[in-house]
């Protein structure tokens, strides 16, 4: 099994050789960020110190301007393992609440994103009077209007997940709607004739033709957007003092000065991405393995 | 040709040349014109076209790459309009006899669906055409049969050499068992040995069932082998120069190609798409 070794080896060298180099950077770095704080100590305690000594009092500072990384470690692992999920101190708490708010944005924008392709793709007048909206409410920053979202949903009586998944929702429609109308429009004039010559109605041919060909837009679409459907559901957890959520996790850290809290958040964050990402891919896998592998 | 379709048309008989008088009309082209509008100046693709097609007749159109032999075709299938003059298939226009799910239609490419098995894409117009499943199945074997693909019923097109491909395009356009059959350069890209075996076996196919079919090719040999009128068109504009009528007899098999009369048509073929002069420019 050399070879195999061999291979795998060969995967896992690069990989190692930037997470080292990154290390690396990262523990420079933060002597270089934490050391003002040290030397000032130092000096109000008339107190010298070796290099050596200022770089272990800079990896291991309560509230460091860069938190190193194994302080980030061991509060991922504190707050993830070492305390009972159901606490509001379990980091698999906040996460598991914007995970929710994320999937439910992702359903509602990925559901709206296809329906406005749709529309956009056999209704002349919707891509003429549609698209420039679709395109404009994307020019809007979201930060401005995510309170405005959480206030007037929140008089009308919704509140908990539901503004965070309409703010999800509002910024993930988008890629699905571009890919989709792409997707939807990806069919060579031949398929498209083949389907006249059966005079195939327009419901069969969206479900025997048009549809189907849009399988990879729609699943490259999903990818964006189900990243930005959790970039979403942070963000609408920031401006409205959400009690729970990492983006009250990262609020709360920025309060109070906990920067190794907001930087462990911040490790869910892009785990919670990765692996949402990653779920994705795995049914697109499925997908294409059940259409025979194209 | 292994299928059990009893001879059905009085007009194929062995031995003897083809003989449609008899028959209904099953097209009729009278005057037809069509100028596409492009963005320089208008282009006549078709010019004052008259031609009658009978019930079970085997049609070949011929003739340079330009000289509209796919337009007309496809006017009759009703994917483009004329914008002059008067056609009917089966008595009515090109538009109620595609309601009507008249014809099958086999392209130059395969267009089969990446995304279906062969099976199921031979099952693509049965399901548009609301047919059972079990019917689906029953047919989708049959035509595969027939066209020598039993066995690959669930690879997908990809994994499929290019003849095998235009053979399943075949297959689906006689699935649904059409009278008319249009086919547009159906084996213009397969080799030349393929291209024998598909010709031989579409010849027993229509002598056995007494479908009209309307063929266009640029070959001049597997026109004679196969029709029993040849069109010859010339381009700009697209017109018919000659209707060849093809009095070779009816069982041809592949070495009727190498007979003097066989030759003969050919040659009257060739000397008619000269006179176009079609190949001066």
């Amino acid at each position: 099994m050399p070879s195999r070794a061999g291979a795998l080896w060969q995967r896992v060298f690069p990989v190692t050789v930037i997470v080292i180099v990154a290390l690396i950077a990262w523990y420079g770095l933060a002597i270089w960020l934490n050391a003002p704080q040290i030397l000032d100590r130092y000096a109000r305690d008339n107190q010298t110190a070796s290099f050596n000594q200022l770089a272990q009092d800079s990896w291991a500072m309560e509230r460091p301007v860069l938190p190193a990384p194994h302080q980030i470690a061991v509060e991922f692992y504190q707050t993830v393992f070492a305390t009972p999920i159901d606490s509001r101190r379990s980091l698999v708490y906040h996460a598991s609440v914007t995970i929710s708010a994320t999937l439910l944005g992702f359903i509602f924008g990925s559901l709206l994103g296809i329906a406005l392709a749709i529309g956009i793709v056999h209704l002349r007048v919707l891509d003429r009077s549609l698209m420039p909206w679709v395109i404009a409410s994307q020019t809007i920053p979201i930060l401005a209007i995510a309170p405005m979202i959480v206030v007037v949903l929140g008089n009308i009586g919704l509140d908990g997940v539901l503004p965070k998944a309409i703010i999800s929702m509002y910024l993930c429609f988008f890629p699905v709607t571009i890919g989709m109308v792409k997707g939807l429009r990806s069919p060579d004039p031949l398929q498209l004739d083949l389907m006249r010559t059966y005079s195939a109605s327009q419901a069969q041919m969206f479900s025997k033709l048009r549809w189907p060909s849009a399988t990879d837009f729609l699943f490259a679409s999903l990818k964006v957007a189900i990243a930005t459907s959790l970039v979403g559901a942070i963000v609408g957890e920031l401006p409205t003092g959400a009690q729970a959520g990492l983006g009250a996790r990262l609020l709360s850290g920025s309060y109070y000065g906990q920067t190794v809290q907001i930087w462990s958040a911040l490790v869910m964050a892009a785990l919670v991405g990765v692996v949402l990402v990653f779920v994705v891919e795995l049914i697109e896998r499925a997908v294409r393995k059940q259409r025979g592998g194209t | 040709m292994s299928v059990a379709v009893p001879a059905s048309d009085s007009a194929v008989s062995k031995g003897t040349s083809y003989n449609f008088d008899a028959s209904p009309v099953a097209i009729d082209i009278k005057n037809l014109s069509l100028v596409f509008q492009t963005a320089d100046a208008p282009v006549t693709a078709l010019s004052n076209i008259d031609l009658t097609i009978k019930r079970g007749e085997f049609v070949s159109f011929i003739g340079p790459s330009g000289c509209g032999k796919t337009t007309l075709l496809r006017v009759i299938a009703d994917l483009e309009r004329p914008t002059d003059g008067k056609i009917s298939v089966n008595g009515v226009t090109p538009e109620q006899a595609r309601l009507k799910r008249a014809y099958g239609y086999v392209f130059q490419a395969p267009a089969l669906y990446a995304w279906r098995n062969v099976a199921r894409n031979v099952m693509l117009p049965l399901e548009i055409m609301g047919l059972s499943a079990a019917e689906r199945g029953k047919r989708a074997e049959q035509y595969l049969a027939m066209v020598g693909l039993t066995g690959f019923e669930r690879k997908y097109p990809w994994q499929l050499s290019g003849g095998m491909q235009q053979r399943v395009s075949i297959a689906r356009a006689l699935a649904f068992e059409p009278e008319l059959l249009l086919m547009d350069e159906p084996f213009g890209a397969l080799d030349e040995i393929t291209r024998d075996h598909l010709n031989e076996q579409l010849l027993r196919l229509w002598e056995q069932t007494g479908k009209t079919i309307i063929f266009v090719t640029h070959s001049i040999s597997e026109a004679v082998f196969l029709s029993n009128r040849i069109v010859v068109m010339s381009p700009r504009p697209g017109k018919i120069l000659q209707i060849i009528d093809n009095k070779l007899p009816a069982g041809r098999d592949l070495d009727a190609r190498e007979t003097p009369a066989f030759l003969e048509v050919a040659h009257r073929v060739r000397l008619a798409l000269r006179a176009g002069h079609s190949y001066d420019d």
